[in-house]
């Protein structure tokens, strides 16, 4: 066993995190409350080479291994969710699979842009109708010629604001077909009869885009089918399988800069004529606060080391984002409890991290979906 | 061009330090180490003279193994090649002993140009520019704040309370460059990827053919003899009385002329 960092992976966590803490976390407290999302900083990111961690340097990323990436994702939540999971969709859910199921042209033409940033990349599964149930996706892909015409509404779409690629994932098989119809696409987002849908207004993760989409008799050539037809359903779920060790980190993330605030504003709050980090009732929520962050990068750590390492991590990686999320949304709000009052207030970080903590709890499968998919690998052997 | 940036691995700025009992030195062992942010700097200058000019940038560190750290973490800014000079006899040298190592490097390295911080954030002593200028003789600028170079000499300026001074002066020369001289670029993950192929030496005073009795804690001239707390802040002046805004603002000013703030 083996639970250092590498002097690379350490390298890059320590520079993802000074730049998070002067780059990104002044600036998070205006992006919430404004809803906006900070093209200029991910613009940055991608000069810095943060959009393209775990990319090969053939297809232009830097070629660091996948936990690097999750270090980065963890790095930039702790200052910024909507950033966090900005990369962490473009890497994870748009740039792997077309390095993993894509045609050397596809891996040409998308990956070393979504690497730089000058293009960034959206995955999109879920429709109105079709959440949990990703099976029973009605978006259609029919045969047209030498392409397809897609037509169908997509629901939730992280990155759609600014996205250049959608993977869109649509049924080319009959009505009823469930997974074995399903096929994946790279739609580039200037194509004629793609429309946005109005920004989702949130409970929190407001520095994120997250728009609909209305898909028209939008015109795709074969060459932009990702895998063969009635591959798009494995494909989705392989994605999802890396995609959630990255929520997990995510949460962590969030879960860690929760601490960090609680941590020092028990250092300097005084009642009772003693500080309150004196008082046990705060120590403890404080030990198990940094008991469970640890727990969490533990699972994290290990199921994106299996990932790395070729090996299968459908479980693992759902324990961990399982975890981590659960966790990440209970010491949110252990942190705002810290603070009191002012942990209420947006004076304090604190209730932002409440706010976004709880999306990781939905997004990339619900914590349900994630204990069903942990009980079907228990139950197969 | 052919620079060389001497980098010092200093403890963190933002950590709580110790001081070892009795000796006086500093407990780096409990605490994280970064790159003298000064230092920063001063590679940062380096690099944007490369890529100006080209040539190459060499960073010279003396301290423990871990300073490699800070050399790498130079190496992904964008410098070319690494030495570290790394033995325990070193150890204790003072900031006159450190420049006489320095020194003996630099001589084996073929330079134009030696850019240093304007001094450590631990020891502070901002000594060792100047004394490596005596030892080299070699003319020293420092607090430069803004760097050019052209053809075999530079063109350096430093601010001052007065206004800006402008020097010139022939190359080779010792430079030691202020803080705000540029933004400190943050290593891209290319660079850091990259840092790891890229040359470090390490030489041990037995390679540097160094006079032992010049150097480390027998070579120090200066002796740390006790140290002692800075004395905990006397507690602030509030304005609570006052009749109108205007005044409480007037009175907030004084205070601030008063104590010479502003
Ligand atoms: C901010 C945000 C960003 C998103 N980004 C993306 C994106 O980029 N791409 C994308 O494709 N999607 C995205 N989504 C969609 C997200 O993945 C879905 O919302 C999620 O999978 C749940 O689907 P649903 O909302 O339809 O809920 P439903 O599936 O309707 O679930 C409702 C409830 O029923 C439970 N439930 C459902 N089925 C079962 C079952 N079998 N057993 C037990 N309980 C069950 C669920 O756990 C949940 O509690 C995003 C959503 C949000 C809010
Ligand atoms: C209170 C105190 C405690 C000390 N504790 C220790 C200790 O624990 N261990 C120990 O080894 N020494 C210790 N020293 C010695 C001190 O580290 C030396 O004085 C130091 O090596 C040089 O002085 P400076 O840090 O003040 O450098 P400055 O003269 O302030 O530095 C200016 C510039 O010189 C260059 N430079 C300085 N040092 C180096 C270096 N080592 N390698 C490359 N470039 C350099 C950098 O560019 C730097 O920006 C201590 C000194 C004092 C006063």
């Amino acid at each position: 066993m083996e639970f250092g960092l590498t002097e690379e992976q350490r390298d890059i966590q320590t520079m993802t995190r000074d730049f998070a803490r002067e780059r990104i976390a002044p600036r998070a407290r205006e992006w919430d409350r404004e809803h906006v999302v900070p093209m200029d900083l991910l613009a940055e990111l991608g000069e810095l080479g943060l959009l393209g961690v775990c990319v090969p340097e053939e297809y232009g990323g830097a070629g660091a291994d996948y936990l690097s990436f999750i270090l980065v994702i963890e790095e930039l939540s702790r200052a910024d969710a909507g950033v966090g999971v900005a990369v962490a969709v473009n890497t994870s859910l748009a740039t792997l699979p077309i390095l993993e199921f894509g045609t050397q042209e596809q891996k040409q033409v998308w990956v070393s842009r979504l690497a730089s940033g000058e293009v960034l990349g959206a995955y999109a599964l879920t429709e109105p109708g079709s959440g949990s149930d990703a099976a029973s996706i009605v978006t259609s892909a029919r045969r047209d010629g030498d392409g397809y015409l897609l037509n169908g509404a997509k629901q939730f779409i992280t990155n759609a604001g600014f996205a250049g690629l959608f993977v869109v994932m649509a049924r080319t098989g009959p009505p009823g077909s469930g997974a074995q119809g399903v096929t994946a696409f790279l739609v580039d987002a200037a194509t004629e009869g793609l429309a946005l849908g109005r920004e989702e207004e949130k409970l929190g993760l407001n520095s994120s885009s997250t728009r609909g989409l209305v898909l028209e008799n939008v015109r795709v050539a074969e060459s932009a089918r990702l895998g063969a037809e009635g591959e798009g359903f494995v494909i989705a779920m392989k994605t999802l399988d890396g995609g959630r060790i990255g929520i997990a980190a995510q949460a962590i993330g969030i879960a860690q800069a929760g601490l960090d605030t609680a941590l020092a504003y028990a250092g300097q709050r005084q009642q009772f004529g003693q500080l309150i980090a004196d008082f046990q009732a705060i120590q403890w929520k404080l030990a198990d606060m940094d008991k469970d962050i640890d727990a969490a990068r533990l699972l994290t750590y290990r199921a994106a080391w299996l990932k790395m390492s070729g090996l299968p991590h459908t479980a693992e990686g759902a324990k961990a984002k399982l975890f981590a999320s659960e966790m990440a949304r209970r010491h949110t709000a252990e942190a705002v409890q810290v603070l009191g009052g002012y942990g209420y207030t947006k004076e304090f970080p604190v209730e932002r991290y409440y706010r976004d903590a709880k999306i990781t709890e939905i997004y990339e499968g619900t914590s349900e979906i994630q204990r069903l998919v942990i009980a079907r690998e228990l139950l197969k052997s | 061009m052919q620079t060389v940036v001497l980098v010092k691995q200093v403890v963190d700025t933002e950590a709580e330090k110790r001081l070892l009992p009795g000796e006086w030195r500093l407990d780096r062992a409990s605490v994280e180490n970064i790159l003298n942010p000064y230092d920063e700097y001063a590679v940062e200058a380096a690099v944007q003279l490369k890529e100006e000019l080209g040539g190459e940038v060499t960073v010279l560190s003396m301290g423990p193994q871990e300073a490699e750290e800070a050399i790498r973490k130079a190496l992904a800014m964008g410098a070319d090649r690494g030495v570290l000079v790394s033995d325990p006899v070193l150890q204790g040298s003072d900031a006159l002993a450190t420049a006489r190592v320095l020194a003996q490097v630099l001589r084996g390295l073929g330079f134009d140009l030696v850019l240093c911080g304007s001094m450590s954030t631990d020891a502070q002593t901002g000594l060792v520019p100047a004394a490596l200028g005596e030892l080299l003789d070699l003319p020293v600028l420092g607090a430069v704040n803004r760097l050019e170079v052209h053809g075999g000499s530079l063109k350096a300026a430093r601010q001052t309370d007065e206004g800006a001074i402008v020097y010139e002066c022939p190359l080779p020369a010792v430079v030691a460059v202020a803080k705000g001289i540029n933004e400190p670029r943050y290593p891209s993950l290319r660079g850091i990827m990259g840092a790891k192929k890229k040359p470090l030496d390490t030489k041990t005073a037995a390679d540097l053919a160094l006079e032992l009795g010049a150097v480390g804690l027998g070579g120090a001239r200066t002796r740390v003899h006790a140290a002692t707390s800075v004395p905990p802040r006397a507690a602030g002046k509030t304005v609570t009385e006052y009749e109108s805004p205007q005044e409480g603002a007037r009175l907030l000013a004084d205070f601030l002329h008063e104590n010479k703030l502003v």
